[in-house]
Formats: structure tokens, C-alpha cells, sequence
């Protein structure tokens, strides 16, 4: 088969809904824009972790810590789900990592933003891990396997942690005047940053056509957007918490809520690296990876003595 | 995949089975730099919520995979045979329970 037929199958098969697999033959393309978006998506778990240890050892409560230290053990599994899927595509690990730390990797721009107050914990929840309920509900469908299979196991851990996030940000709404102004804070702060993590508007969206047409992306950024936004909005109200956006309001005609102007240039200016965070997320990604170097060498020295240890036997 | 720059531990798959009876199934892979360190990456990765009662794990490079690309003549020799399923045959007219 030349590459134009081989092509034209690969094609044939995302279009009948069967699954890429890592010994198929793939585009280049096809492979690269994985590769980008699957080890995005995995530095985003790992870093996510940052902003929520800031609160471990504050939280309020013993359950409130524990239920913590248990969403972000979670979220560095999905880091390692997704590194593992990521490669399959034919980069190492380390390859990864030294490109998250070489920035020439991005993470989402949302974990450049600070976790100020406990309500923030709340918000996090709530909000970051809700947006991207949204996406990885929608991702279980997408065209390679491997990607498909970790967010169907992402999945089901993510929904509690949504619950947490918006238990305790409820909970914060129905407490004193000081801690129903520190939700209303976290929310404040936190609802932009989370409509900017579905990406750019679609028509300014170099990226989607492919991503489309071999089904990595199975909606587009918007319609994401406004599904995370029609289903906040009910639970904002549900707690009396008001979402900070004069223009957003239901629609009859679409059947959706329409909303305020999203601010680019706030996200443009933290994907470059500008936001109030990100220095400090990179330079402890690579102080926590540097401190677990003697780790990593002592147990290759380990398992090499084990192996030479058979040798002899 | 085996990259010398990569010091992250060898691949290793992880098999589960979610109950007894039950067959293991392929649950996804990690890193490991031997057997005991890749049970134990397998239990705290793969059954934080008692999705298991038993694991496998195994070194990536032991997998032995038929390839895609032959797929069509590998699984030839089982195409043409219908006989081999019950539906094939024909039962006479209200015989039951077969
Ligand atoms: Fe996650
Ligand atoms: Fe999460």
C-alpha cells in the first residue's frame, strides 16, 4: 500500500468508530498531535497536584485532609494513566518530562493561578475538576485506544472529585458572613480561569480541524464551554453564590445560557508563561523530580544486583 | 518502550481480576525497576478502590503480539468455517432446551 491508500484506511477506520491501536499504522501528524495533547493533559494532573498540597497540611479537619491527601494521590495516577498512554505513541517518559520542564510542553493555565483560601479548595473542586469532567467525559470516545481507555478509568475517579470541591464550597456558602464572602471569592476568581481551560474560541482554533476529522476531539472547545456553563450555572444558585458575569443569561431561543466576553489576553498571557504562578509550578516540578533522583538510581542499582544475583544462582 | 535515556524503571502490564472467577484483564502499564516494586506501583495505581483481587504484572518485552498489519491472513484460517457455530445446524421443527 502507498501512503496515499494507507491513508485513506486510516481514514476509513476513524469514520466506521474503530479504535486506533499503538501497532497500527498512524499519519505522523495523526501521532504528533497525540503525543502533544496526551502529555499536555498528563503534566496538567501532575502539576494540578500543586495548588490543592498547598492546603494538605491547613485543611480544617481530619476528613477534610484525608479526603484531600485521597484526590490528589488520584490525580497523579491519572498522570501516570496518561504518561503510559502517551507512551505508547513512542516518546519515553523522560522525554515527557524533560519537555514540561523545558517548557516546551504546556500544562492547562488554570494551576497558574494561586490557592489563596480554604474556599479555593471548594472551587477547585468544583470547578477546574468539573471543567474537565466535561472534556474527559467527551475524550472516553476519542479515536486512539489507549487515550480512550484511560479516561473511561479517569472518569470514574473524577466525579468525587467534583463532590468533594462542591461539598465544601456549600458548606463555606451556609457559614458565617466572613465564609460565605470567601466562596463567593474563590468563585470570583476562579470562574474566567476555568472557561479558559476549554481552549480558544473555535474560529480561532488552528488545531481542531484535524483534530476532528480523526476524531481525537469528538466536540469542539466551545460546545464544551457551554455545556460546563449550563450545567455550573443551576449549581451556583443551588448554594446562593452568584456567578460573576453580568452578561450571562438564559437563552430560550438556544437553549443555552449566553455569557460575558471572555478575557484572551489574561490567557494568552499565562500560556506564555506570564501568570502569577507559573515560575513556582516549574521550579518545584524540577526540585521535586531532582530530589527523587538518588530514588530512582538507588532502585536501578537494586534491581541490576538482583539481576546479577540470578546469574550467579 | 525501550529508551536508554529513560531511568524511570522498565514497562511493565498490569492484569486484574476484579473478583474471584473472574478473568484478569489488562487494567493498563507502569514503571517499575523489578517484580515487587511493580506489584506494588500495580496495587496503589490500579485498585485504590478495591477493584481487585488479584493482579498480574508482566515485563512489556515478555508480551508476544500479533501484528495489525497481518491481522487479515493470520485470523484467514477461521473465516470460512460457519460449521463451527451452533447456529449452522439445523434443528427439526419444536425440538426444545437444545
Ligand atoms: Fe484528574
Ligand atoms: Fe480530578
Amino acid at each position: 500500500m502507498d501512503e496515499q491508500q494507507k491513508l485513506e484506511a486510516f481514514q476509513a477506520k476513524i469514520d466506521a468508530e474503530i479504535k486506533i491501536e499503538p501497532k497500527d499504522w498512524m499519519p505522523e501528524e495523526y501521532r504528533k498531535h497525540l503525543q502533544r495533547q496526551i502529555s499536555q493533559h498528563a503534566h496538567s494532573e501532575v502539576v494540578g497536584m500543586q495548588p490543592e498540597g498547598n492546603w494538605v497540611l491547613r485543611a480544617p479537619t481530619l476528613r477534610a485532609k484525608v479526603v484531600l491527601l485521597a484526590k490528589i494521590q488520584d490525580e497523579a495516577g491519572h498522570g501516570q494513566y496518561l504518561y503510559a498512554a502517551g507512551e505508547t505513541l513512542g516518546k519515553s517518559r523522560d522525554e515527557f518530562i524533560e519537555e514540561l520542564q523545558t517548557e516546551k510542553a504546556k500544562y492547562s493555565s488554570i494551576f497558574n493561578y494561586p490557592t489563596l483560601t480554604w474556599a479555593d479548595m471548594g472551587a477547585v473542586g468544583w470547578l477546574v475538576d468539573g471543567a474537565a469532567i466535561v472534556n474527559q467525559v467527551s475524550l472516553q470516545r476519542t479515536s486512539y485506544g489507549p487515550y480512550a481507555r484511560a479516561m473511561v478509568r479517569i472518569c470514574k475517579e473524577e466525579s468525587f472529585h467534583q463532590r468533594q470541591g462542591y461539598e465544601i464550597i456549600a458548606h463555606m456558602a451556609k457559614g458565617t458572613p466572613e465564609q460565605k464572602a470567601m466562596a463567593q471569592d474563590a468563585l470570583n476568581r476562579l470562574w474566567w480561569p476555568s472557561l479558559m481551560m476549554f481552549g480558544p474560541h473555535d474560529a480561532d482554533s488552528p488545531n481542531l480541524g484535524n483534530g476532528v476529522k480523526w476524531k481525537i476531539k469528538r466536540e469542539t472547545n466551545d460546545e464544551l464551554r457551554q455545556k460546563f456553563i449550563d450545567k455550573t450555572v443551576h449549581q451556583a444558585e443551588v448554594i446562593g453564590l452568584t456567578i460573576p458575569d453580568p452578561d450571562l443569561k438564559w437563552n430560550e431561543e438556544t437553549g443555552h445560557y449566553d455569557y460575558g466576553q471572555i478575557d484572551w489576553d489574561e490567557f494568552w498571557n499565562v500560556v506564555k508563561g506570564n501568570g502569577p504562578c507559573n515560575k513556582q509550578r516549574l521550579e518545584h516540578h524540577k526540585r521535586a523530580h531532582n530530589n527523587g533522583k538518588w530514588v530512582r538510581e538507588a532502585a536501578l542499582a537494586y534491581a541490576q544486583k538482583q539481576k546479577e544475583k540470578q546469574m550467579v544462582a | 518502550m525501550d529508551n536508554i535515556k529513560d531511568n524511570q524503571g522498565d514497562v511493565w502490564e498490569v492484569f486484574v481480576q476484579s473478583k474471584p472467577g473472574l478473568p484478569h484483564k489488562h487494567a493498563g502499564s507502569l514503571h517499575a525497576t523489578d517484580k515487587e516494586m511493580a506489584l506494588q506501583n500495580a496495587r496503589d495505581l490500579y485498585t485504590r478502590r478495591n477493584e481487585g483481587t488479584c493482579i498480574w504484572v508482566v515485563p512489556s518485552n515478555a508480551i508476544v503480539s500479533s501484528l495489525p498489519e497481518d491481522s487479515d491472513s493470520f485470523f484467514d484460517p477461521s473465516d470460512d468455517k460457519i460449521y463451527r457455530h451452533p447456529t449452522h445446524y439445523v434443528m427439526p421443527e419444536g425440538a426444545k432446551h437444545i
